[in-house]
Protein backbone atom coordinates (compact mmCIF):
# COMPACT_ATOMS: atom_id res chain seq x y z
CA UNK A 1 0.00 0.00 0.00
CA UNK A 2 1.37 3.21 -1.01
CA UNK A 3 0.34 7.27 0.63
CA UNK A 4 1.09 9.72 -1.82
CA UNK A 5 0.84 13.44 -1.42
CA UNK A 6 1.26 15.45 -4.91
CA UNK A 7 2.25 18.52 -5.68
CA UNK A 8 0.29 19.86 -2.58
CA UNK A 9 0.02 23.55 -1.80
CA UNK A 10 -1.27 25.00 1.39
CA UNK A 11 -1.81 28.31 3.42
CA UNK A 12 -4.29 28.50 6.29
CA UNK A 13 -5.91 31.47 5.33
CA UNK A 14 -6.53 33.07 1.75
CA UNK A 15 -3.90 35.79 2.82
CA UNK A 16 -1.75 33.72 4.84
CA UNK A 17 2.06 32.50 4.59
CA UNK A 18 2.54 29.83 2.09
CA UNK A 19 3.31 26.44 4.50
CA UNK A 20 3.80 23.65 2.09
CA UNK A 21 4.40 24.47 -1.86
CA UNK A 22 3.83 22.52 -4.55
CA UNK A 23 5.39 19.23 -1.78
CA UNK A 24 5.59 15.89 -3.16
CA UNK A 25 5.87 12.49 -1.03
CA UNK A 26 5.27 9.13 -1.88
CA UNK A 27 5.97 6.09 0.90
CA UNK A 28 5.23 2.73 1.38
CA UNK A 29 3.66 0.86 4.07
CA UNK A 30 6.81 -0.90 4.94
CA UNK A 31 8.94 2.32 5.67
CA UNK A 32 9.63 4.38 8.14
CA UNK A 33 10.09 7.96 6.99
CA UNK A 34 11.58 11.05 9.27
CA UNK A 35 10.58 14.39 8.94
CA UNK A 36 12.91 16.97 10.71
CA UNK A 37 12.66 20.91 10.41
CA UNK A 38 12.68 23.66 13.11
CA UNK A 39 9.78 25.13 14.04
CA UNK A 40 7.23 26.76 11.50
CA UNK A 41 8.25 24.46 8.66
CA UNK A 42 4.96 23.03 8.70
CA UNK A 43 5.54 20.03 9.93
CA UNK A 44 2.32 19.53 11.94
CA UNK A 45 0.26 20.87 8.81
CA UNK A 46 1.83 17.93 6.73
CA UNK A 47 0.73 15.79 9.58
CA UNK A 48 -2.76 16.93 9.22
CA UNK A 49 -2.79 17.07 5.06
CA UNK A 50 -1.56 13.14 5.29
CA UNK A 51 -4.08 12.54 8.00
CA UNK A 52 -7.57 14.04 6.19
CA UNK A 53 -7.58 16.08 8.90
CA UNK A 54 -7.13 19.73 6.31
CA UNK A 55 -7.59 19.76 2.95
CA UNK A 56 -5.25 20.63 0.55
CA UNK A 57 -5.88 24.21 -1.48
CA UNK A 58 -3.97 22.37 -4.48
CA UNK A 59 -2.68 18.92 -5.33
CA UNK A 60 -4.27 15.50 -4.23
CA UNK A 61 -3.24 13.07 -1.13
CA UNK A 62 -3.80 9.36 -2.64
CA UNK A 63 -4.06 6.36 -0.38
CA UNK A 64 -3.32 2.77 -2.60
CA UNK A 65 -4.06 5.54 -5.72
CA UNK A 66 -7.58 6.39 -4.15
CA UNK A 67 -8.07 9.88 -3.11
CA UNK A 68 -8.04 9.76 0.86
CA UNK A 69 -11.11 11.57 1.55
CA UNK A 70 -12.90 9.04 -0.35
CA UNK A 71 -12.53 6.61 2.80
CA UNK A 72 -15.65 6.83 4.50
CA UNK A 73 -15.46 5.36 8.04
CA UNK A 74 -12.66 4.63 10.40
CA UNK A 75 -9.92 6.73 7.94
CA UNK A 76 -6.51 3.83 7.15
CA UNK A 77 -4.44 6.97 8.11
CA UNK A 78 -4.00 7.91 12.01
CA UNK A 79 -2.16 10.67 13.83
CA UNK A 80 -0.89 10.81 17.30
CA UNK A 81 -1.44 14.80 18.06
CA UNK A 82 1.20 16.31 19.75
CA UNK A 83 -0.82 17.59 22.57
CA UNK A 84 -2.30 14.70 24.55
CA UNK A 85 -4.22 16.54 26.80
CA UNK A 86 -6.49 17.85 24.13
CA UNK A 87 -6.12 14.50 22.46
CA UNK A 88 -8.97 12.66 25.40
CA UNK A 89 -12.11 13.74 26.02
CA UNK A 90 -11.60 15.69 29.96
CA UNK A 91 -15.14 14.64 30.74
CA UNK A 92 -15.20 10.57 30.01
CA UNK A 93 -12.72 8.11 31.37
CA UNK A 94 -10.08 6.78 29.45
CA UNK A 95 -11.06 3.39 29.23
CA UNK A 96 -13.71 4.89 27.01
CA UNK A 97 -10.84 6.13 24.61
CA UNK A 98 -9.56 2.97 23.75
CA UNK A 99 -12.63 1.88 23.05
CA UNK A 100 -13.20 4.33 20.48
CA UNK A 101 -10.41 2.79 18.44
CA UNK A 102 -10.52 -0.19 15.90
CA UNK A 103 -10.38 -3.31 18.55
CA UNK A 104 -7.24 -2.65 19.98
CA UNK A 105 -5.43 -5.94 20.83
CA UNK A 106 -4.46 -6.75 24.85
CA UNK A 107 -0.84 -6.60 23.39
CA UNK A 108 -0.45 -3.11 22.47
CA UNK A 109 -1.93 -1.80 25.92
CA UNK A 110 0.67 -4.04 27.40
CA UNK A 111 3.34 -3.14 25.26
CA UNK A 112 2.82 0.24 26.04
CA UNK A 113 2.78 0.03 29.61
CA UNK A 114 -0.64 1.37 30.26
CA UNK A 115 -1.49 -0.28 33.40
CA UNK A 116 -5.07 -1.51 34.11
CA UNK A 117 -6.28 0.60 36.42
CA UNK A 118 -5.94 3.57 34.35
CA UNK A 119 -8.74 2.97 32.50
CA UNK A 120 -11.46 4.21 35.04
CA UNK A 121 -9.64 7.25 35.58
CA UNK A 122 -10.59 10.60 34.37
CA UNK A 123 -7.69 12.39 31.93
CA UNK A 124 -6.88 15.21 34.89
CA UNK A 125 -5.94 12.18 37.03
CA UNK A 126 -3.26 11.22 34.53
CA UNK A 127 -0.02 13.19 33.11
CA UNK A 128 0.92 13.98 30.04
CA UNK A 129 3.19 11.01 29.16
CA UNK A 130 0.37 8.33 30.19
CA UNK A 131 -1.98 9.83 28.42
CA UNK A 132 0.28 9.62 24.96
CA UNK A 133 0.41 6.05 25.51
CA UNK A 134 -3.47 6.15 25.37
CA UNK A 135 -3.56 8.06 22.58
CA UNK A 136 -0.84 6.04 20.50
CA UNK A 137 -2.58 2.48 21.75
CA UNK A 138 -6.15 4.33 20.22
CA UNK A 139 -4.39 5.09 16.87
CA UNK A 140 -3.00 1.42 16.39
CA UNK A 141 -6.05 -0.19 15.84
CA UNK A 142 -6.96 -2.80 13.13
CA UNK A 143 -7.58 -1.20 9.98
CA UNK A 144 -4.68 1.50 10.43
CA UNK A 145 -2.34 1.30 7.81
CA UNK A 146 -0.23 4.26 8.39
CA UNK A 147 0.67 5.64 11.61
CA UNK A 148 1.78 9.47 11.47
CA UNK A 149 3.22 10.71 14.91
CA UNK A 150 3.96 14.14 15.28
CA UNK A 151 6.25 14.87 18.16
CA UNK A 152 4.86 12.08 20.54
CA UNK A 153 7.72 11.67 23.16
CA UNK A 154 8.57 15.32 23.32
CA UNK A 155 6.78 15.13 26.99
CA UNK A 156 8.41 11.76 28.08
CA UNK A 157 11.45 10.94 30.03
CA UNK A 158 13.95 9.37 28.42
CA UNK A 159 13.64 5.72 29.89
CA UNK A 160 10.19 5.69 28.64
CA UNK A 161 10.70 7.30 25.13
CA UNK A 162 12.72 4.42 24.05
CA UNK A 163 10.32 1.60 25.72
CA UNK A 164 7.44 3.31 23.61
CA UNK A 165 9.77 3.98 20.25
CA UNK A 166 10.72 0.20 21.21
CA UNK A 167 7.67 -1.35 21.05
CA UNK A 168 6.28 0.84 18.18
CA UNK A 169 8.84 -0.18 15.57
CA UNK A 170 8.47 -3.77 16.26
CA UNK A 171 4.62 -3.09 16.20
CA UNK A 172 4.41 -1.39 12.77
CA UNK A 173 7.16 -3.43 11.55
CA UNK A 174 5.58 -6.77 11.83
CA UNK A 175 1.84 -5.22 11.37
CA UNK A 176 3.30 -3.46 7.98
CA UNK A 177 2.35 -0.01 8.97
CA UNK A 178 3.92 2.95 7.33
CA UNK A 179 5.64 5.30 10.11
CA UNK A 180 5.85 8.46 9.41
CA UNK A 181 7.89 10.08 12.61
CA UNK A 182 8.44 13.92 13.19
CA UNK A 183 10.82 14.89 15.45
CA UNK A 184 13.49 17.35 16.92
CA UNK A 185 15.67 14.75 17.75
CA UNK A 186 18.22 13.87 15.01
CA UNK A 187 19.83 10.80 16.79
CA UNK A 188 15.86 9.55 17.89
CA UNK A 189 14.99 9.85 13.76
CA UNK A 190 18.40 7.90 12.74
CA UNK A 191 17.79 5.13 15.01
CA UNK A 192 13.97 5.00 14.39
CA UNK A 193 13.36 5.70 10.60
CA UNK A 194 14.56 3.86 7.15
CA UNK A 195 14.37 7.22 5.19
CA UNK A 196 14.50 10.99 6.33
CA UNK A 197 12.92 14.09 5.20
CA UNK A 198 14.10 17.50 6.06
CA UNK A 199 11.71 20.19 4.82
CA UNK A 200 14.13 23.14 5.01
CA UNK A 201 16.13 21.18 2.07
CA UNK A 202 12.83 21.04 0.36
CA UNK A 203 11.95 24.40 0.83
CA UNK A 204 15.22 25.40 -0.51
CA UNK A 205 15.04 23.89 -3.67
CA UNK A 206 11.49 25.44 -4.22
CA UNK A 207 13.09 28.75 -4.16
CA UNK B 1 -19.90 19.60 65.08
CA UNK B 2 -17.55 18.77 62.14
CA UNK B 3 -17.12 21.26 59.67
CA UNK B 4 -18.97 20.92 56.46
CA UNK B 5 -16.63 20.80 53.16
CA UNK B 6 -17.83 22.68 50.02
CA UNK B 7 -19.20 19.60 48.59
CA UNK B 8 -21.51 18.93 51.75
CA UNK B 9 -22.86 22.88 52.20
CA UNK B 10 -23.61 22.62 48.26
CA UNK B 11 -25.86 19.94 48.79
CA UNK B 12 -27.24 21.47 51.81
CA UNK B 13 -28.14 24.36 50.30
CA UNK B 14 -29.30 22.30 47.15
CA UNK B 15 -31.66 20.05 49.60
CA UNK B 16 -33.13 22.46 50.87
CA UNK B 17 -34.28 24.80 48.33
CA UNK B 18 -35.70 22.01 46.63
CA UNK B 19 -37.09 20.88 49.99
CA UNK B 20 -38.81 24.18 50.31
CA UNK B 21 -40.47 24.47 46.79
CA UNK B 22 -41.67 21.11 46.74
CA UNK B 23 -43.65 21.83 49.98
CA UNK B 24 -44.39 25.18 49.09
CA UNK B 25 -45.89 23.55 45.44
CA UNK B 26 -47.63 20.66 46.88
CA UNK B 27 -49.69 22.70 49.54
CA UNK B 28 -50.45 25.34 47.45
CA UNK B 29 -51.91 22.94 44.80
CA UNK B 30 -54.24 21.26 48.05
CA UNK B 31 -55.31 24.99 48.86
CA UNK B 32 -57.13 26.12 46.27
CA UNK B 33 -60.38 27.01 48.08
CA UNK B 34 -58.64 27.59 51.32
CA UNK B 35 -57.06 30.65 49.29
CA UNK B 36 -60.10 32.05 48.44
CA UNK B 37 -62.66 31.60 51.08
CA UNK B 38 -63.50 34.76 53.07
CA UNK B 39 -65.03 35.25 56.39
CA UNK B 40 -65.69 38.50 57.25
CA UNK B 41 -65.43 38.04 61.06
CA UNK B 42 -62.19 37.57 60.85
CA UNK B 43 -60.87 40.38 58.57
CA UNK B 44 -58.26 43.15 58.39
CA UNK B 45 -56.13 40.74 61.44
CA UNK B 46 -52.66 41.86 62.13
CA UNK B 47 -49.85 38.82 62.03
CA UNK B 48 -50.45 36.82 65.29
CA UNK B 49 -49.97 33.23 66.47
CA UNK B 50 -53.26 31.80 64.39
CA UNK B 51 -52.30 33.69 61.27
CA UNK B 52 -49.13 34.06 60.94
CA UNK B 53 -49.42 36.53 58.06
CA UNK B 54 -52.79 38.08 58.91
CA UNK B 55 -55.69 38.44 56.64
CA UNK B 56 -56.89 40.76 54.22
CA UNK B 57 -59.81 43.30 53.53
CA UNK B 58 -62.24 40.06 52.58
CA UNK B 59 -61.06 37.70 55.86
CA UNK B 60 -59.05 35.47 53.47
CA UNK B 61 -55.85 33.92 55.20
CA UNK B 62 -52.92 35.71 53.65
CA UNK B 63 -50.47 32.59 54.08
CA UNK B 64 -52.92 30.27 52.42
CA UNK B 65 -52.92 32.93 49.70
CA UNK B 66 -49.33 33.66 49.56
CA UNK B 67 -48.60 29.79 49.44
CA UNK B 68 -51.01 29.52 46.41
CA UNK B 69 -49.91 32.46 45.04
CA UNK B 70 -46.24 31.26 45.27
CA UNK B 71 -47.20 27.69 43.84
CA UNK B 72 -48.99 29.14 40.69
CA UNK B 73 -45.76 31.21 40.45
CA UNK B 74 -43.42 28.12 40.48
CA UNK B 75 -45.65 26.15 38.36
CA UNK B 76 -45.78 28.90 35.55
CA UNK B 77 -41.83 29.44 35.51
CA UNK B 78 -41.34 25.72 35.48
CA UNK B 79 -43.00 25.20 32.46
CA UNK B 80 -42.15 28.33 30.69
CA UNK B 81 -38.32 27.88 31.69
CA UNK B 82 -38.44 24.09 30.08
CA UNK B 83 -39.97 24.87 26.67
CA UNK B 84 -37.44 27.95 26.26
CA UNK B 85 -34.67 25.85 27.25
CA UNK B 86 -35.29 23.08 24.46
CA UNK B 87 -35.80 25.72 22.03
CA UNK B 88 -32.32 27.64 23.52
CA UNK B 89 -30.96 24.16 23.28
CA UNK B 90 -32.26 23.52 19.54
CA UNK B 91 -31.90 26.88 17.88
CA UNK B 92 -28.03 26.63 19.91
CA UNK B 93 -26.98 23.55 18.52
CA UNK B 94 -28.45 24.28 14.71
CA UNK B 95 -27.48 27.34 14.64
CA UNK B 96 -23.74 25.86 15.58
CA UNK B 97 -23.96 22.69 13.19
CA UNK B 98 -26.24 23.72 10.51
CA UNK B 99 -23.78 25.64 8.27
CA UNK B 100 -23.34 30.05 7.52
CA UNK B 101 -26.81 30.90 6.51
CA UNK B 102 -28.47 29.37 9.49
CA UNK B 103 -26.20 30.57 11.99
CA UNK B 104 -26.73 34.03 10.70
CA UNK B 105 -30.64 33.71 10.47
CA UNK B 106 -30.50 32.64 14.21
CA UNK B 107 -28.25 34.94 15.60
CA UNK B 108 -30.11 38.06 14.07
CA UNK B 109 -32.75 36.26 15.48
CA UNK B 110 -31.19 36.31 19.17
CA UNK B 111 -29.66 39.75 18.64
CA UNK B 112 -33.40 41.26 17.95
CA UNK B 113 -35.35 39.58 21.11
CA UNK B 114 -32.20 40.50 23.21
CA UNK B 115 -32.40 43.78 21.91
CA UNK B 116 -36.27 44.78 22.82
CA UNK B 117 -37.28 45.02 26.82
CA UNK B 118 -38.69 41.72 28.13
CA UNK B 119 -41.18 43.64 29.66
CA UNK B 120 -42.50 44.61 26.18
CA UNK B 121 -42.84 41.52 24.41
CA UNK B 122 -44.41 39.84 27.52
CA UNK B 123 -47.07 42.60 27.32
CA UNK B 124 -47.94 42.19 23.34
CA UNK B 125 -47.30 38.03 23.75
CA UNK B 126 -49.35 38.11 26.71
CA UNK B 127 -52.22 40.26 25.33
CA UNK B 128 -52.00 38.72 21.84
CA UNK B 129 -52.64 35.45 23.37
CA UNK B 130 -55.52 36.55 25.34
CA UNK B 131 -53.87 37.03 28.84
CA UNK B 132 -54.51 34.25 30.92
CA UNK B 133 -51.73 31.23 32.16
CA UNK B 134 -51.20 30.32 28.71
CA UNK B 135 -50.73 33.70 27.51
CA UNK B 136 -48.04 34.13 30.35
CA UNK B 137 -46.39 30.86 29.56
CA UNK B 138 -46.00 31.49 25.80
CA UNK B 139 -44.87 35.05 26.47
CA UNK B 140 -41.88 34.01 28.95
CA UNK B 141 -40.84 30.82 26.49
CA UNK B 142 -40.83 32.40 24.15
CA UNK B 143 -38.39 35.89 24.87
CA UNK B 144 -36.27 33.99 27.31
CA UNK B 145 -34.31 31.70 25.29
CA UNK B 146 -32.07 33.71 23.51
CA UNK B 147 -29.10 33.98 26.04
CA UNK B 148 -29.26 30.20 26.33
CA UNK B 149 -29.31 29.55 23.22
CA UNK B 150 -26.27 31.87 22.41
CA UNK B 151 -24.17 30.10 24.97
CA UNK B 152 -24.55 26.81 23.70
CA UNK B 153 -24.01 27.53 19.99
CA UNK B 154 -20.56 28.91 21.37
CA UNK B 155 -19.85 25.95 23.46
CA UNK B 156 -20.47 23.79 19.83
CA UNK B 157 -18.63 26.18 18.30
CA UNK B 158 -15.54 25.57 20.31
CA UNK B 159 -16.02 22.13 21.32
CA UNK B 160 -16.49 20.86 17.19
CA UNK B 161 -12.44 22.17 16.76
CA UNK B 162 -11.22 19.97 19.45
CA UNK B 163 -8.84 17.72 18.81
CA UNK B 164 -10.55 14.54 20.43
CA UNK B 165 -13.76 15.34 18.50
CA UNK B 166 -12.08 15.48 15.33
CA UNK B 167 -10.13 12.35 16.46
CA UNK B 168 -13.22 10.61 16.87
CA UNK B 169 -14.61 11.40 13.25
CA UNK B 170 -11.21 10.28 11.38
CA UNK B 171 -11.92 7.22 13.91
CA UNK B 172 -15.10 6.30 12.16
CA UNK B 173 -17.54 7.79 14.55
CA UNK B 174 -20.57 8.88 13.34
CA UNK B 175 -22.10 12.49 13.91
CA UNK B 176 -25.21 11.00 16.22
CA UNK B 177 -22.33 9.30 18.42
CA UNK B 178 -19.80 12.28 18.61
CA UNK B 179 -22.92 14.75 19.80
CA UNK B 180 -24.55 12.18 21.89
CA UNK B 181 -21.06 10.52 23.22
CA UNK B 182 -18.52 13.55 23.35
CA UNK B 183 -20.88 16.87 23.11
CA UNK B 184 -23.65 16.15 25.47
CA UNK B 185 -21.78 15.54 28.84
CA UNK B 186 -20.17 19.13 28.02
CA UNK B 187 -23.51 20.64 27.18
CA UNK B 188 -25.54 19.24 29.98
CA UNK B 189 -24.42 21.41 32.75
CA UNK B 190 -24.60 24.64 31.19
CA UNK B 191 -27.99 23.64 29.96
CA UNK B 192 -28.99 22.51 33.49
CA UNK B 193 -27.79 25.59 35.17
CA UNK B 194 -29.18 27.85 32.33
CA UNK B 195 -32.32 26.24 32.73
CA UNK B 196 -32.66 26.46 36.70
CA UNK B 197 -31.71 30.10 36.45
CA UNK B 198 -34.53 30.68 34.46
CA UNK B 199 -37.00 29.90 36.65
CA UNK B 200 -36.45 33.37 39.01
CA UNK B 201 -36.52 35.05 35.62
CA UNK B 202 -39.61 34.10 34.97
CA UNK B 203 -41.29 34.18 38.07
CA UNK B 204 -40.20 37.44 37.83
CA UNK B 205 -41.92 38.87 34.54
CA UNK B 206 -44.98 36.76 35.39
CA UNK B 207 -46.01 38.44 38.75
CA UNK B 208 -44.63 41.55 37.08
CA UNK B 209 -46.56 41.64 34.69
CA UNK B 210 -49.78 39.97 36.38
CA UNK B 211 -48.98 43.40 38.89
CA UNK B 212 -49.30 45.25 35.47
CA UNK B 213 -52.59 43.94 34.79
CA UNK B 214 -51.55 42.11 31.67
CA UNK B 215 -51.45 38.61 33.31
CA UNK B 216 -53.45 36.12 35.04
CA UNK B 217 -57.02 36.92 35.66
CA UNK B 218 -57.71 37.90 39.30
CA UNK B 219 -59.74 35.09 40.35
CA UNK B 220 -56.63 33.56 40.41
CA UNK B 221 -54.35 34.23 43.58
CA UNK B 222 -51.52 34.17 41.74
CA UNK B 223 -48.77 36.32 43.40
CA UNK B 224 -48.86 39.49 41.04
CA UNK B 225 -52.51 39.71 41.92
CA UNK B 226 -52.12 39.23 45.42
CA UNK B 227 -49.32 41.85 45.41
CA UNK B 228 -51.43 44.63 43.38
CA UNK B 229 -54.62 44.15 45.40
CA UNK B 230 -52.32 44.76 48.22
CA UNK B 231 -51.00 47.72 47.06
CA UNK B 232 -54.67 49.62 47.48
CA UNK B 233 -55.03 49.35 51.37
CA UNK B 234 -51.09 49.55 52.29
CA UNK B 235 -51.74 53.39 52.44
CA UNK B 236 -54.31 52.54 55.33
CA UNK B 237 -51.34 50.81 57.41
CA UNK B 238 -51.85 47.31 56.59
CA UNK B 239 -48.48 46.69 55.71
CA UNK B 240 -48.59 42.90 56.12
CA UNK B 241 -50.38 42.53 53.17
CA UNK B 242 -47.76 43.26 51.23
CA UNK B 243 -44.66 42.61 53.00
CA UNK B 244 -44.82 38.66 53.33
CA UNK B 245 -46.36 37.81 50.00
CA UNK B 246 -43.85 40.04 48.57
CA UNK B 247 -40.62 38.87 50.72
CA UNK B 248 -41.49 35.35 50.04
CA UNK B 249 -41.25 35.90 46.05
CA UNK B 250 -37.72 37.50 46.59
CA UNK B 251 -37.03 33.73 48.56
CA UNK B 252 -38.17 32.12 46.36
CA UNK B 253 -36.48 33.84 43.23
CA UNK B 254 -33.24 33.27 45.76
CA UNK B 255 -33.90 29.96 46.63
CA UNK B 256 -33.86 28.91 42.71
CA UNK B 257 -30.59 30.82 42.32
CA UNK B 258 -28.79 29.12 45.32
CA UNK B 259 -29.59 25.50 43.55
CA UNK B 260 -28.59 26.93 40.06
CA UNK B 261 -25.58 28.11 41.33
CA UNK B 262 -25.03 24.39 43.99
CA UNK B 263 -26.08 22.61 40.65
CA UNK B 264 -23.32 24.34 38.83
CA UNK B 265 -20.91 23.62 41.39
CA UNK B 266 -21.84 20.13 41.49
CA UNK B 267 -21.74 19.10 38.25
CA UNK B 268 -18.89 21.39 36.91
CA UNK B 269 -16.21 21.04 39.94
CA UNK B 270 -13.69 22.92 37.49
CA UNK B 271 -15.50 26.72 37.80
CA UNK B 272 -14.48 26.61 41.01
CA UNK B 273 -11.52 28.00 40.28
CA UNK B 274 -13.06 30.72 37.76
Amino acid sequence: MKLEIKNVSYRYTSKGRQILKDFSLSMENTERVGLTAPSGYGKTTLCQLLSGYLKPNQGEILLDGRPLDSYQGYCPVQMVWQQPEFAVNPRLPLGEAIKEGDEIEERVIRGLGIEPDWFGRFPTELSGGELQRFSLARALGKRTRFLIADEISTMLDLITQSQIWHFLVEEVEKRQIGLIAVSHNPELIDRVCTRKIDLRLLDEKNR
Amino acid sequence: MRKLNRRQRVLLGLGFSAAFLIVVCIWGSLGTEAARATDFSRKNIPPCLQYPFGTDWLGRDMLVRTVKGLSISILIGITAAAVSAVIALLLGIASATMGKAVDSVISFVIDLIMGVPHILLLILISVAMGKGLKGVIVGVAVTHWPSLARLIRAEVLQLKEMPYIKIAGKLGKSRWYIAVKHMLPHLLPQFIVGLVLLFPHAILHESSITFLGFGLSTEQPAIGIVLSEAMKYLVTGKWWLALFPGLFLVVTVVLFYVMGQSLRKLLDPGSVHQ
